[in-house]
């Protein structure tokens, strides 16, 4: 009778919504004290899910991001908390789970993109190679020079392809052989074959699915360590998503990738590493949690928490 | 059913009632739901609809009325200006300096029109940079307090009269001293800077956010991305904004009966000589005061080429903006 459509799982205002979610609890019942991080079952607290079972996958892989107990605030409410996952190298990490749980606001704190938000505040540590993201001394803008991100929608700038390409390698002086780093960049989205013989035409004149290839190349144009992608292909038809998941398969040799998602099917097609979230509204607050982090065939054959289960089988979200 | 939607099906029943007798009948159709509305009946707009339709028709006419008018007015005074200026208007007129004696017959207004694009220009090279830069820094920079600070500061400027800020720059540049085009064009710069300040800003809200994010999130500094994305998307609307500026800052007659009223009756280009630079406004002034009848003449003469200037400016303005835009 209820469609699984995540957006609908989301409306607070949906009471047959809300009764669902608390039944699905894994963890502590109505009214019992949770844990202090705010995470409330045994999965997300303490022990990330990656460290109980030994993956093969990650097993010796040099993790990226360690994200220790991660709280997110904007002004008085806690949009996620008690997070606690590593990132690996080179790998597909995914995060999946309903609208409204944090997945795109964890995404954003990877390279502080949240600062401006106003009223944005974090607790715990993001280490990056070790260095906390948000120490004193850090800039954002050295954050992000390697730690790219693709947006939901595609946003290229008012200029020609060229120079959406060539715009960020030119300011960070990286000026040397630029042509051949914007073919670079281009080939790599594979965007080279449409795009070579109008190169200084208007951007804005490509199609959806060009435009977010040409978003894709521009981030890769200056070479980062990590690609984060925001939803990249909900915005595109088909045919056009099917391309930038290919393009992710062989960016990932090179880069590390972490995408958000809503769609399951397309973790499950992209991904090695998924990352479920959720909405804990206990205590009448709505944070998001992780709720289990694991190689991507386990997460979608034999999750460990029911939560997880509900949601990959379409049962709820 | 029907109990799940509450209150709806007696918003429907007339219809209903008409439409069920006449749905039987034709049956196996598939289920009929009772309360459903007629969907047999004509598609011409009948009852509430063709009121509304009438309504909205009315208001329409009054916009393109309302519109009409505001074009007409442009269009008369603009036609009163050149029909009476056309009989003095001529090559000698706009180059020839003016009689020696005030009020004397033939003589042209040269002086003037140099004078003009003086003072305007030099206005414009003080007034752009700054009305650009608090543009910049209230849209990109400033916090919420005082960005709307700065708005209310920029909004007072520009509803001060022009004499006050004309008698202002009197006592800063020009008692104890003297007149001077540049004491004019500080005057008319601060004339137009809320203008350009104000317009630019609001341009650059229009600005997507989304380019600031896709900028920020290639690791490239603010100001970069400011230089680089922010400002050449809002070229077009910063230089309509600059343009109308000018435009309003070319008429501004008041500040230069104080600052700008005393000069020699040849070309000059300097503006910090000991005097101050001719002008269009002021000549019209002096010249529809004069007692000579071919004043009146020559005002309205001197009034097309103001109005011819400022049309020129905006053209000028709009192509080179079209040249430089990229467009799909």
């Amino acid at each position: 009778m209820r469609p699984a459509d995540p957006s609908e799982a989301a409306d607070p205002g949906a009471p047959n919504v809300r009764r669902r979610v608390r039944i699905n609890t894994g963890g502590p019942a109505p009214g019992t004290p949770v844990a202090p991080n705010g995470a409330p079952t045994e999965t997300s607290r303490g022990l990330p899910a990656a460290a109980r079972r030994s993956s093969a996958l990650t097993f010796g892989r040099e993790a990226i991001f360690d994200v220790r107990d991660l709280d997110v605030y904007y002004g008085s409410s806690q949009a996620i908390g008690g997070v606690t996952m590593q990132i690996h190298r080179n790998l597909v990490t995914a995060i999946i789970g309903p609208s409204g749980c944090g997945k795109t606001t964890f995404l954003r704190s990877l390279n502080r993109m949240n600062d401006s938000v106003p009223g944005f505040r974090i607790d715990g540590t993001i280490l990056y190679h070790g260095h906390d993201i948000y120490g004193g001394e850090v800039d954002a803008v050295e954050v992000r020079r390697r730690i790219g991100m693709v947006f939901q929608r595609p946003n290229p700038f008012p200029k020609s392809i060229y120079d959406n390409v060539a715009w960020a390698p030119r300011n960070l002086k990286m000026r040397d052989g630029l042509d051949e780093r914007v073919e670079r960049a281009l080939r790599a989205a594979a965007l080279w074959d449409e795009v070579k013989d109008r190169l200084h035409q208007s951007a804005l004149g490509l199609s959806g699915g060009q435009q977010q290839r040409l978003c894709i190349a521009r981030a890769i144009a200056i070479e980062p360590d990590v690609l984060l992608l925001d939803e990249p292909a909900s915005a595109l038809d088909p045919i056009a998503t099917t391309l930038i998941e290919e393009l992710m398969q062989t960016l990932k040799n090179r880069y590390t990738i972490v995408i958000v998602t809503h769609n399951m099917q397309q973790a499950a097609r992209v991904a090695e590493r998924t990352a479920f979230f959720s909405l804990d509204v206990s205590n009448g607050r709505r944070t998001g949690v992780l709720v289990e982090y694991d190689d991507t065939e386990v997460m979608f054959t034999q999750p460990a928490d029911r939560r997880t289960s509900d949601y990959v089988t379409g049962r709820f979200g | 059913m029907t109990d799940a939607f509450g209150p709806l099906p007696a918003v429907t029943e007339p219809a209903g009632s008409a439409a069920q007798p006449m749905l039987d009948e034709q049956d196996n159709l598939g289920p009929v739901t009772p309360g459903l509305p007629d969907f047999s009946g004509s598609l011409t707009p009948s009852g509430n609809l063709r009121r509304r339709q009438l309504i909205s028709g009315f208001a329409g006419g009054v916009q393109t009325v309302a519109a009409v008018l505001a074009v007409a007015v442009l269009a008369i005074v603009v036609y009163s200006v050149v029909a009476r200026g056309a009989s003095v208007l001529s090559w000698h007129f706009l180059t020839q300096d003016p009689p020696l004696i005030a009020g004397e017959a033939g003589g042209g207004i040269a002086p003037e029109i140099v004078g003009t694009v003086v003072i305007v220009a030099l206005a414009t090279a003080i007034a752009m940079p700054l009305g650009i830069l608090i543009a910049l820094y209230l849209t990109e920079f400033a916090g919420r307090w005082p960005a709307s600070a700065f708005k209310l500061a920029l909004d007072l400027l520009n509803g001060l009269p022009s004499i006050v800020i004309g008698l202002f720059v009197f006592g800063l540049l020009v008692v104890g001293q003297h007149q001077s085009g540049f004491a004019a064009s500080v005057a008319i710069a601060i004339i137009m800077l809320p203008l350009i300040a104000r317009a630019t800003q609001e341009v650059l809200l229009l600005v997507p956010a989304s380019l600031r994010e896709a900028a920020d999130a290639l690791g490239v500094a603010r100001w970069r991305t400011v230089r680089g994305v922010v400002l050449p998307t809002a070229r077009g609307g910063i230089l309509t904004a600059t343009v109308l500026a000018v435009a309003r800052g070319a008429g501004e007659t008041a500040p230069l009966i104080l600052l700008s009223s005393l000069f020699g009756n040849t070309v000059s280009v300097n503006p910090f000589g000991n005097e101050g630079l001719a002008n269009i406004p002021y000549y019209i002034f002096t010249s529809s005061e004069s007692a000579e009848a071919n004043g009146f003449a020559r005002a309205w003469g001197a009034a097309s080429v103001l109005l011819a200037f400022i049309l020129v400016a905006s053209v000028v303005a709009r192509i080179a903006n079209s040249r430089s835009t990229l467009s799909r």
